[in-house]
């Protein structure tokens, strides 16, 4: 190291005197930064998300066993359209995706609010909140699933101490998706909450302290200090919550397998039950549509978020 | 009057918290802990007789052991893919961050469009079939790192934009190759996102069930996830024994989160804000 010091410290002058020609600063540049760096992490994306991804647009096209494909044309998808049980799962997947996403929103809003207020025993509120995120989905929804039970369940138990006849939460076919959705805003509320939190700290303590001077009440501070200014915070909430709720598989799955009949299916579930069956290429299909769904919701929101910035 | 309505708001907090987010989890200890009759009742009461221990006797019996082949799974792809994962996503996130050019800006594309889209499941076996990958540990190795990537690379570049550029331009003036410099200069100085990548991923990976069902099938390839199915299928009236079954494999995220809470709430934040 000593050497290497002072070979260069007589050089190092020289650049003030005469500037080196751009061409000789950006060789060093890129020396310094080698493009092989991103070559292991990029090869792996290419080979494992690249490849079978644009593949997929091709193999959702054909019947499909892994070893060889018959290109069928759009069948897959007519299929997909026409049959209510999987055009059903489309719709699910976009109600699941909506509930889950407004929940979190609010109920992260509210409880990051909360959690930054001047409130007892504050650590251990937020460990709680965030410890749910930490239990994998499957053993939640498992427990859940016996929570929820109609008769034995502790919920039901509950609710008929107060005299109320609670509902075959996960039996009743009109209920399954939001009860399920339910468990998932308990679960990934979390998440959401600290980054609530992390947004409300950034905003200036004296905007609360000069709005209480001139009067303004709690609502009217929460309404026009709070929530414009926690804008960049719920553009990450919501975009992150919309694209995992979409997604969604685990939970499902494990509370309802998709039952009673298809009135839980998503696209997830879809996917799995038709690859499990060996129809490949319809499960494929079911894929690419998910990747359209996300990018069709994903980036105009994403787009509206940041106008919506640049014009504040 | 006005610390008097504070004190009875964090009381009221405290009360509907614990009732929502604890009572859950006191329902798995509680049933973890009785016996098989007294357990398929499902109710919320201290257990008549308490058999945690024997239950987790059991459960480590069932199926000759399958669950500590299924922890030492879990624990060689966790530690495995999490490693690999960490060290590709720093030299990722260093070099997209601190070059311009089209490679770069294509690396970033790649990884932002990685982020989004969830990947196509049958095509990927596809591909890990002709890798001769498909149902290898090596291959859900691979398939972890890719999918937990693009988060680790934004939060490392991220993280990189806080540290001078001209901490590596002295390295290199003094004669450090940019391996030396990445190592002995970048690396080091990312510590703390490093520990949040770790304590995340770990738990993302170790919790995954989806991407062992797909593309690690087979029974000595269980992950501890897995055996929760097992149990659902095969002992249906266990019900003690299945939640005992959730309570251990909750154990070691658990343990993660005590340790570095601060590091997983920080780090989780300003990913998530700056990425």
């Amino acid at each position: 190291m000593t050497v290497g010091t002072t070979a260069v410290a007589p050089a190092a002058p020289a650049p003030s005197e005469h500037p080196p020609p751009r061409r000789q600063r950006g060789r060093s540049t890129r020396s310094r930064y080698p493009l092989w760096f991103l070559l292991p992490g990029g090869g792996l994306l290419v080979l494992l998300f690249v490849v079978p991804t644009a593949t997929s647009f091709y193999f959702s096209l054909t019947r499909w066993t892994l070893f060889d494909s018959t290109f069928i044309g759009l069948e897959n998808y007519a299929t997909f359209f026409q049959d209510p049980q999987l055009f059903g799962s489309f719709v699910h997947t976009l109600v699941y995706a909506v509930i889950t996403s407004v929940g979190k929103v609010l109920s992260g809003l509210a409880l990051a609010i909360l959690l930054n207020g001047r409130i007892i025993a504050r650590g251990y509120l937020r460990a709680v909140v965030f410890f749910p995120v930490l239990v994998s989905a499957v053993g939640i929804g498992i427990t859940f699933k016996v929570l929820f039970d109609p008769f034995d369940g502790l919920i039901n138990r509950v609710l008929g101490i107060v005299g109320i006849d609670g509902p075959g939460w996960l039996t009743n076919p009109d209920l399954a998706l939001t009860s399920v959705a339910m468990v998932d805003i308990w679960k990934g509320v979390g998440v959401s909450t600290l980054i609530f939190m992390a947004g409300l700290v950034a905003i200036p303590r004296d905007y609360y302290e000069s709005a209480h001077i001139d009067g303004a009440t709690d609502w009217q501070r929460f309404r026009f200090i709070t929530l414009p200014l926690v804008g960049p915070a719920t553009m990450t909430v919501v975009i992150l919550n919309v694209i995992s709720g979409l997604r969604s598989f685990e939970l499902i799955w494990t509370m309802t397998g998709g039952g009673p009949g298809f009135t839980s299916d998503v696209l997830a579930s879809v996917i799995y039950k038709k690859y499990q069956a060996g129809l490949y290429g319809l499960s494929t299909a079911g894929n690419v549509v998910m990747f359209v769904v996300v990018a069709a919701i994903t980036i105009p929101l994403y787009r509206w978020f940041r106008r919506r910035e640049v014009a504040q | 009057m006005r610390s008097h309505s504070h004190i009875v708001r964090g009381l009221v907090a405290l009360a509907v918290s614990t009732i929502v987010f604890l009572v859950p989890f006191a329902f798995i200890v509680l049933t973890a802990s009785k016996t098989s009759a007294d357990a398929s009742r499902f109710e919320f009461s201290w257990p008549g007789d308490f058999v945690l221990l024997q239950n987790i006797a059991e459960v480590f019996k069932v199926r000759d052991f399958v669950i500590v082949r299924a922890f030492i799974n879990s624990t060689t792809l966790t530690v495995s893919s999490v490693a690999v994962m960490v060290v590709l996503a720093a030299m990722m996130g260093y070099v997209v961050q601190r070059r311009t050019g089209l490679f770069t800006s294509a690396a970033r594309m790649l990884v932002l469009a990685a982020l989004i889209v969830p990947s196509a499941v049958v095509p990927t076996i596809w591909v890990l079939q002709a890798l001769g990958l498909y149902k290898q540990m090596l291959g859900m190795i691979l398939i972890e790192v890719t999918g937990g990537l693009p988060f680790c690379v934004l939060l490392c570049s991220a993280f990189v934009a806080t540290i001078p550029r001209e901490l590596d331009e002295a390295a290199a003036l003094d004669g450090a190759g940019p391996l030396r410099v990445f190592f002995r200069v970048i690396l080091p100085l990312l510590k703390p996102v490093v520990v949040t990548m770790v304590v995340v991923q770990s738990v993302a990976v170790f919790n995954d069930f989806t991407g062992p069902l797909y593309f690690l099938p087979g029974e000595e390839n269980a992950t501890v996830q897995a055996t929760l199915f097992n149990f659902q299928s095969q002992t249906l009236s266990q019900w003690n024994l299945l939640f005992a079954d959730i309570l251990l494999i909750t154990v070691p995220p658990l343990v993660l989160y005590l340790f570095f809470n601060r590091q997983i709430v920080e780090g989780m934040v300003n990913g998530a804000v700056k990425g």
